[in-house]
């Protein structure tokens, strides 16, 4: 350990200098506030798991169960009548369904781009959140997936998509970006289970070892593969993490690049750009981001983790919603400058259509809730304001869903041909489906937030506890506080 | 020397003592030692003497055969049934790129995946040191070395003092687990 000199060896004068001329010593920013010991962190998080099951988490489980069961209906009902059920109707076949595929597979980004990129560009504060944000995307990609695998219409053919022999011996049309949809969507949902699952293991370890009843005993044993903290495991965890984080880097940038291939792959005007895929990739890490704030900051609260999740974590993602909402608006204006420099009539009357045709409503809800909203983050006082915040992070969700409503439907209702132009408006199975898949998604996290630790405890503790550096023990920040210092 | 025994124990309190332990143990000549902490503790591995991981070389095995892999369902689909489609060649390396992308992001984080369990012996459940009664804390916030008896350095007096001359409280034996 280098030692600075001390102030023997220096001659006076010289010592009067250094005094003099000291620079101001400003204290490195505290992750975890209020000087917390390693322990304080175990029992607050594993504390969420381990209290009496709280009475607003049997409600909120049983209403958002409840409301879960409007998708099941809707797929029952659609499934036993035939998708004439949904508001589909020539020439727009791609209603909400498809928007609401694209909304929910672009929720999930944020939580592999806190875990994935962040981790390599070792961002710090990403460890408070990414593994509520991890549980987000899987849940989010599970939503989404609904929606495309009822969409074929005879679901029971859907194992079709995968290159599985079936009766007629005919195989899938690899050059379908729908196709290509099919190995990124799976892809995604496997590596992020993958990559949350071994992430998790070291925590479910602690919660094995501090187990009292025989089921916990049992439960997080067999989860936690009989994890022992040897610094030998350490050694292939960090780096298999590592790699698994430069692993899912590509996979998160490469999933939503071809869920818009889906669209841009075609020659329908508003749709054959090429912007779509980086527009596609920062809208969805816009959205994902806006969904992390609406979910952490009510949990901040109930739970109490203002010490972990501090206002400085949710600086940092106001920020990454500012500059991804920021590159979305960029986007839209990009696609309105083409559309006339390119000079295409069919482009250019897509895009005036869209902004003044028959769907002008979505399109400036979509502007209100996209381009203005976010841009209210460039203001410390908003940004520390979290109700204020918490109320935007909505309207980012509400118009992330518009904007995929505006993409999908105005250009398919408005095509080539006028005399088969339509209106087209959902109907009440397509509303209910799609409320349930919110349902669906509380429900799952809830299970989530009641039995798997919520914030990833050993990151925590090695990343944004000071006391965690084994080189600096001298520094005056890197004292090891106690448990009895706890409050 | 008790053959009974799997080895002695020491915890330390902080993450800095712990760094230190180890590599006074790994310069006293021990081999055959582990070290428990409640996290990765930064560069500890390469205190007590470990190399880097060899990790990568699972996931760099399921890389190469998730885009083998890839090419090869391609491949053989297209020849098997060729969908004709616009006068292009029945396969190429370029159309469905997309899947050997994502196969092989697929396989190589399965290999890392399951690279990390194998590498790691688990899932093993039944472990000596889980013996101590104070196991526990290493995965809360205490830091502990495990010096097995089966170490060729191994002295049951001489170990114990020198655990404790490098700052380890508590040091105890642990008896290895009963055998049927």
């Amino acid at each position: 350990m280098a030692h600075q000199a001390t102030s023997a060896d220096i001659p006076a004068e010289a010592q009067a200098l250094i005094e003099e001329a000291k620079p101001v010593s400003i204290p490195r920013r505290a992750m975890v506030e209020n000087n917390r010991s390693y322990h304080w962190v175990s029992e607050k998080i594993c504390g969420i798991v381990e209290q009496k099951t709280p009475m607003w988490w049997w409600l909120a489980t049983g209403i958002s169960g409840f409301v879960a069961l409007y998708t099941l209906f809707g797929l029952v009902y659609l499934v036993s009548t035939g998708v004439g059920v949904w508001g589909l109707a020539n020439p727009v076949n791609w209603g909400w369904a498809i928007v609401n595929f694209v909304f929910w597979i672009g929720i999930g980004h944020a939580g592999t781009l806190i875990s994935a990129i962040l981790c390599l560009l070792k961002q710090r504060w990403r460890t408070a959140v990414n593994r509520t944000a991890e549980a987000m995307t899987i849940f989010a990609v599970v939503c989404a997936g609904i929606f495309p695998l009822f969409h074929v219409g005879r679901v029971w053919f859907a194992w079709w998509l995968f290159p599985l022999p079936n009766a007629n011996w005919i195989w899938p049309n690899f050059r379908s970006p729908l196709e290509w949809d099919v190995f990124a969507v799976s892809t995604y949902f496997t590596v992020s289970l993958l990559f949350w699952y071994m992430g998790m293991v070291p925590d479910l370890g602690l919660l094995r070892d501090r187990a009292k009843e025989t089921w916990r005993k049992y439960f997080y044993g067999v989860l936690a593969m009989g994890w022992r903290n040897s610094v030998k495991h350490w050694k292939n965890y960090e780096m298999a993490y590592l790699v698994l984080a430069g692993l899912s880097t590509p996979l998160v940038l490469s999933v939503h690049t071809i869920v818009s291939f889906d669209f841009a792959a075609s020659i329908l005007p508003g749709w054959h750009t090429t912007i779509f895929p980086p527009y596609f990739v920062a809208g969805a890490i816009f959205s994902g981001f806006g969904m992390v704030l609406t979910l952490m900051i009510p949990l901040r609260s109930i739970f109490k983790l203002q010490d972990i999740i501090t206002q400085y974590h949710i600086d940092c993602m106001c920020k990454i919603t500012l500059a991804t909402g920021s590159m979305v608006g960029y986007a839209y204006a990009m696609e309105f400058f083409i559309a006339w420099y390119g000079a295409n009539s069919y482009e250019a009357f897509a895009f005036v259509n869209r902004a003044f045709g028959q769907y002008w409503w979505a399109y400036w809800i979509m502007i209100a809730c996209n381009v203005i909203s976010p841009q209210l983050f460039w203001f410390n006082g908003i940004r520390n304001n979290t109700t204020l915040v918490w109320v935007i992070s909505l309207f980012v969700n509400v118009g992330m869903w518009f904007e995929r409503f505006v993409i999908t439907v105005t250009s398919l209702a408005n095509d080539f041909l006028p005399s088969s132009w339509g209106y087209y408006s959902p109907t009440l199975v397509d509303i209910y489906t799609y409320i349930g898949t919110f349902g669906l998604f509380t429900f799952l996290f809830l299970l989530f937030l009641r039995f798997l630790p919520m914030i990833a405890i050993a990151e925590i503790k090695a990343l944004s506890l000071p006391q965690a550096d084994p080189h600096n023990e001298d520094h005056p920040q890197n004292a090891n506080p106690q448990p009895a210092e706890d409050k | 020397m008790s053959n009974e025994s799997y080895g002695l124990i020491a915890t330390f309190d902080t993450s800095p003592a712990i760094y230190k332990a180890a590599k006074k143990v790994n310069e006293a000549g021990y081999t055959k030692f582990d070290i428990y902490t409640p996290f990765p503790v930064h560069g500890i591995e390469y205190a007590m003497g470990e190399k880097r991981s060899f990790l990568g070389g699972f996931s760099l095995i399921g890389g190469i055969s998730g885009f083998a892999i890839g090419m090869a369902i391609v491949a053989f689909m297209n020849f098997d049934y060729p969908l004709i489609i616009g006068g292009k060649p029945i396969f190429g390396p370029i159309f469905p790129f997309p899947i050997f992308y994502e196969l092989t992001i697929l396989c190589a984080a399965f290999g890392t995946f399951f690279g990390m369990f194998i590498m790691n012996n688990l899932p093993r459940h039944n472990h000596p040191v889980f013996e101590y009664k104070d196991f526990g804390k290493s995965s809360d916030d205490k830091f502990m070395i495990v010096i097995e008896t089966s170490d060729p350095e191994f002295d049951e007096g001489k170990t114990k003092t020198f655990l404790e001359e490098i700052g380890g409280t508590e040091v105890t034996l642990i008896d290895a687990p009963e055998k049927d």
